[in-house]
């Protein structure tokens, strides 16, 4: 043993480590690699034009703004749904919480389309709604409730766990001396959870920005209103035109790592702050 | 085990029901419970019922005939082959990233475990692409592969290294933190103890993770059987030949097949719903909640 190496005891470090690196830079790194070494074919003013595209940009609005909003409409319910699981007991409760998890594990092909059947002009809602002048599927609209089916669970799981966690006693202090339930929510509760909800709605928003599947059959993928920044990189790759796909990628990416990058600082902080409490 | 699980739920839940400082009143309670199971009606359940729904409408006959044609029975062969090589690729290799990360302590350990995180955060549809640019005709190895007459976008090889590629974290996200919190002493005891580096995996690690293992080998199947945006772009979608069942529901349904696209999907939604019981046992064999779709737990800080 040299000096200035730790003691391992236990085997197999350099093989577990060695084989971990070769299988993350040939299976991810290397080919991830791949997109920005092609785009770098294109000069500045190319890469601009075809990233700042009118029908580029449109797709972002929709992409961005869309999940956005699937995302803020995630953490309101995700988090009264994760209070609900947590504090109260209802009949059926332990089946609600397993299916809670059923956009993780249902394929997104068949989410979409039973998303799109049951909100189509002849669905089981869009019957109802189509009268009343409320378009969802084909429309930005349905985009936005695919993005919710796919978000929900994100945050609910996220939440969920810093609430079964929580000691009465917090509570109990703030209603010792003289707040309401809602002032205790409002000033007690709501601090602690949160960096767990802010955690939630970046994991959602995260993941509701890449979706493809459960969106393109709701979506009606018009251009300009209701097509998606994935879908464009699909169009753009049909037509064969690798080098504006990956461009398109690019900006993706370079999205996706900044989020990945705000996650991790959130996640630090909520269990810091979990650590704490 | 079923009744004594259903008193811990409850339990939990009555510590606040009881407590006058943890209570709301019963028509703050009943809102709330009524908005949440509204929301789980309307955007969890109803996709769910209108699945199976949708592909019995015409009947058992017209369901099992989708299910029995030859472009469906293809579609399945190749799903069962695709989860068959990718999940067992990554089940080796999150078990090696979770014994080098748990059991060790090296610099750089924060930015490996974020980077195996990655495929997460990147766009299914980007997942495909990066290897259209590498393998596919006008791609780096396009060329090459031309020459040598090898096929891989447009393929199963594809298929298959796209589906690595998304569920590549599934098994690792699962069990690093669970071997983390297990500690090295056992191990450690193992080997002072004179047993091999096998001996110990096997007969110390294995059976202390198994829960956690099987789950996360689980959770890793769905998607690899269920992968649709990734496997779309390099899929080529030649029927009888380059379909998984994802995107022989796409092929059905844009053909207003409707009928037999819900049939294959409902497949799909079996496979979800057999992972969900499976997630769902194996919680309450471990007591402790698990890292309940992982994603959502995201990168550990």
């Amino acid at each position: 043993m040299r000096a200035g190496k730790p003691h391992r005891v236990l085997p197999g470090f350099p093989l577990a480590l060695g084989y971990t690196l070769v299988y993350l830079a040939l299976i991810v790194l290397i080919p991830l690699s791949a997109v920005f070494l092609k785009s770098a074919s294109l000069n500045w003013e190319q890469f601009w034009a075809v990233i700042s595209a009118p029908r580029v940009l449109a797709s972002y609005r929709v992409s961005f703004g869309l999940s956005l909003l699937a995302a803020a409409i995630n953490a309101v319910f995700g988090l009264i749904f994760a209070w609900v699981l947590v504090r109260y007991h209802f009949p059926g409760k332990r089946i609600v919480d397993a299916l809670v998890d059923l956009p993780f594990a249902l394929p997104t092909a068949g989410a979409g389309i039973a998303l799109t059947a049951i909100y189509a002009g002849n669905g089981w809602l869009g019957q109802w709604l189509e009268p009343l002048g409320l378009k969802v599927a084909f429309t930005p609209l349905g985009i936005l409730v695919a993005l919710i089916f796919i978000g929900l669970p994100f945050v609910v799981r996220t939440v969920q766990p810093v609430l079964e966690d929580l000691d009465t006693e917090l509570e109990e202090a703030a209603a010792s001396l003289g707040a309401d339930r809602w002032q205790t929510f409002r000033h007690v509760l709501l601090p602690v959870l949160l960096p767990a909800l802010l955690t939630g709605f970046a994991l959602a928003f995260a993941r509701a920005v890449g979706e493809y599947g459960s969106v393109i059959f709701i979506a009606g993928n018009v251009p300009l209103v209701s097509e998606i920044t994935p879908l464009l990189i699909i169009t753009k790759l049909e037509q064969y035109d690798y080098i504006g796909a990956t461009a398109i990628a690019v900006v993706m990416l370079i999205v996706s790592f900044i989020l990945l990058f705000l996650i991790n600082g959130l996640q630090f902080w909520a269990n810091r702050s979990r650590a704490r409490s | 085990m079923g009744a004594a699980v259903a008193t811990h739920w409850a339990a939990r839940a009555r510590r606040f029901e009881v407590n006058a400082a943890t209570r709301e009143p019963a028509w703050v309670k009943g809102s709330l419970i009524t908005i949440a199971l509204a929301f789980f009606g309307l955007f969890l359940l109803l996709p769910l019922v209108t699945v199976f729904a949708e592909a019995f409408r015409k009947g058992w006959q017209v369901y099992f005939a989708a299910l029995v044609e030859p472009d469906a029975l293809s579609a399945i062969a190749l799903t069962l082959l695709v989860a068959a090589i990718a999940v067992p690729l990554n089940l080796v290799f999150g078990i090696a990233a979770a014994w080098a990360i748990a059991k060790f302590d090296f610099r750089g350990k924060q930015l490996l475990t974020t980077l195996i995180d990655l495929p997460f955060s990147v766009s299914p549809v980007i997942a495909g692409l990066i290897f259209v640019l590498l393998f596919g005709a006008q791609g780096w190895f396009g060329p090459w592969l031309i020459e040598h007459d090898v096929k891989i976008i447009f393929a199963v090889p594809g298929l298959v290294l796209a589906t690595i590629f998304v569920t590549f974290p599934f098994v690792a996200r699962e069990l690093i933190p669970l071997m983390e919190a297990q500690g090295r002493e056992e191990e450690e005891a193992a080997i002072v103890l004179g047993a091999s580096g096998w001996q110990t995996f096997w007969r110390v690690t294995l059976p202390s993770i198994k829960w956690g293992l099987l789950y996360g080998v689980i959770l890793c199947n769905a998607r690899a059987m269920g992968e649709f945006g990734a496997v779309s772009v390099v899929s080529g979608h030649i029927r009888g030949r380059t379909n998984t069942l994802p995107l022989q529901v796409e092929i059905l349904y844009n053909e207003y097949n409707f009928a037999a696209a819900f049939a294959v999907a409902s497949l799909l939604a079996l496979l979800a719903l057999l992972t969900l019981v499976v997630k769902s046992l194996v919680e309450w064999r471990g007591r402790q909640p698990l890292n309940v779709g992982q994603e959502s737990q995201g990168v550990s800080a």
